[in-house]
């Protein structure tokens, strides 16, 4: 055991792993929070916290992951090389190791001009890689990034990434997941997966490779809300797929929610057939009272309680 | 080569306000070749000055000159014997050679008349695009002879982000990801295998910008 999380120890059962998403609020009301916290309860075994989404100024993702854990969630901790050097970045994982934060997601994060502070400067001392790195360092060998000194205490982190089979070029995608590997990565969790043909050859490659022996791979699924949602994102998202036919489903669909909710049901019982793939993760932004719903649907209930 | 952009007229008469006469410096290196600062930026942006500070009935006299590189003392001190004439300098060379003048002339102000905007090459007539952010490092073998410092927006150096999309970046639809250019390219010279050397942390704190001022010294060439 790498920390000892609920996530992980699901993983480690071979039990296919269910995880949940929450945006945490424009500001520092609580009450956000805990409702969107009541809605995922009991239905994934842990929940990533975003770091500032689409750059968009929110709650850090610590301090609502620390909320979680006192509402009897278990948080996967976003974190992004956009806003931290790797002083601010280890030090915030001391704190968030000491407030019993033990699943963490490493990203490079969305580019600040897409948010709401364009005049930043970003900072990209480290990207997504060297960050897994930085963390495998710190937990395996008790020591900082490029130091000798020891730590105080033990950093105890199932360190995450992500992968996007989706994006180009597409042979780089495999190389590039080999690389989070290497690095230290224990899971991954994908962008949202709509063209299953290339996802399943990318799991080819992802298998030729040995990979998914080496790391826990969570097909990301996002369900579509009307056919409007599906034809934005196809166009306007860089590194997202949607294939016709799946667009045509929803925009012909007499319930158009209902039918997104059906392809994501379907495209979770695909993706429990595919080898390596361990796990699914509902991605439901502001729309995490469906959760439910899919993972009731896809026979993903009840979660196992693991002690 | 340097690139730079001539600042909104505006902005420069507002710094020019409180002087009469003053001396127009251009540089006949990096800023001519981007049509930003060269001899015939020189005497356009001196003719305009003088049209616009006749309007508001406030003639500027506009004495011209162009060095063939500015931030080059021997030639900089060629300006001596104009400056002593003048109020003010404004100078339309990089941030560099503003900054020459003012080592050499301590005593008369001198402005900027353009931004510096990036280390680049010209891509065709009229198009500039920066190629590198003088990092101290460079790391242009690992990456095919593509920097990924100056051309990723995320400066990533272990290969693409999540929003690389039919060869483009997500960031700025114009321009090309670096990454897929540094794939292609590496493909092309059969040498994919370098992709898959994790490349670590940059030293930025003591080889770039971020260690402070940078300065080099050659033993063998001081006098
Ligand atoms: S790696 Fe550094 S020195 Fe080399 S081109 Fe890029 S920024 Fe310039
Ligand atoms: S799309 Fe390419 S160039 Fe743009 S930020 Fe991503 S990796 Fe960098």
């Amino acid at each position: 055991m790498k920390a000892g999380s609920n996530l992980e120890k699901v993983l480690e059962k071979r039990l296919f792993a269910v995880t949940g998403e929450l945006g945490p609020p424009k500001g520092n009301d609580v009450s956000v929070i805990k409702r969107k916290a009541e809605l995922l309860k009991g239905y994934v075994d842990a929940v990533n916290v975003t770091d500032n989404q689409t750059a968009i100024v929110r709650m850090s993702s610590i301090a609502t992951s620390s909320l979680l854990i006192q509402l009897g969630l278990e948080p996967v901790m976003q974190m992004t090389t956009r806003d931290r050097n790797r002083i601010a970045i280890q030090s915030d994982i001391f704190g968030a190791t000491a407030l019993g934060i033990k699943n963490m997601l490493c990203l490079t994060g969305d580019h600040h001009t897409f948010g709401n502070q364009v005049d930043a400067k970003n900072v990209h001392d480290l990207d997504s890689i060297q960050l897994i790195d930085c963390v495998r360092t710190m937990r395996d060998q008790g020591r900082l990034l490029g130091g000798e000194e020891k730590i105080e205490g033990e950093i105890n982190i199932f360190i995450g990434a992500a992968a996007n089979p989706f994006a180009d070029p597409f042979e780089f995608r495999v190389i590039r997941l080999g690389k989070k590997v290497a690095a230290g990565v224990n899971f991954i969790q994908t962008q949202c997966i709509y063209d299953m043909n290339r996802f399943k050859e990318w799991m080819r490659m992802v298998r030729d490779r040995g990979l998914h022996e080496k790391c826990h791979i969570l097909g990301g699924v996002t369900p579509l809300k009307s056919g409007g949602m599906a034809r934005y994102m196809a166009k306007n998202v860089s590194g997202i797929i949607i294939p016709d036919e799946i667009i045509d489903r929803v925009v012909k669909a007499k319930k158009p929610a209902e039918e997104g909710i059906k392809i994501c049901v379907e495209q979770i019982q695909e993706l429990r057939e595919i080898e390596g793939v361990h796990g699914v993760h509902i991605m439901a932004i502001e729309w995490e009272q469906m959760v439910s719903k899919i993972t009731e649907m896809a026979g993903l209930l009840p979660r196992p309680k693991i002690e | 080569m340097i690139k730079a952009e001539q600042k909104p007229i505006d902005e420069i008469l507002k710094y020019l306000n409180p002087y009469n006469k003053i001396l127009l410096s251009g540089c006949g290196a990096c800023v001519t070749v981007c049509h930003a600062g060269g001899e015939k930026e020189v005497e356009l942006l001196a003719s305009g000055l003088r049209m616009a500070r006749q309007k508001i009935g406030k003639k500027i006299e506009v004495l011209e000159v162009t060095p063939a590189r500015q931030c080059e003392p021997e030639f900089a001190l060629e300006l001596s014997e104009t400056i002593e004439k003048v109020e003010a300098v404004l100078s339309i060379s990089c941030g560099v050679g503003v900054q020459t003048l003012v080592r050499h002339f301590p005593k008369i102000p001198i402005f900027p008349g353009v931004n510096t905007s990036f280390l680049g090459e010209t891509i065709t007539h009229g198009v500039w695009e920066e190629r590198c952010q003088a990092c101290g490092n460079c790391i242009l073998e690992k990456t095919g002879g593509i920097c990924p410092i100056s051309r990723c927006a995320k400066q990533l150096l272990n290969g693409p982000c999540g929003g690389s999309s039919k060869g483009k970046c997500e960031i700025k639809k114009e321009a090309d990801c670096a990454w897929q250019l540094i794939y292609d390219r590496l493909k092309t010279l059969n040498q994919l295998y370098k992709l898959e050397e994790i490349i670590p942390a940059k030293r930025w704190g003591v080889e770039s910008r971020d260690s402070g001022l940078r300065r080099i010294v050659r033993e063998d060439l001081k006098v």
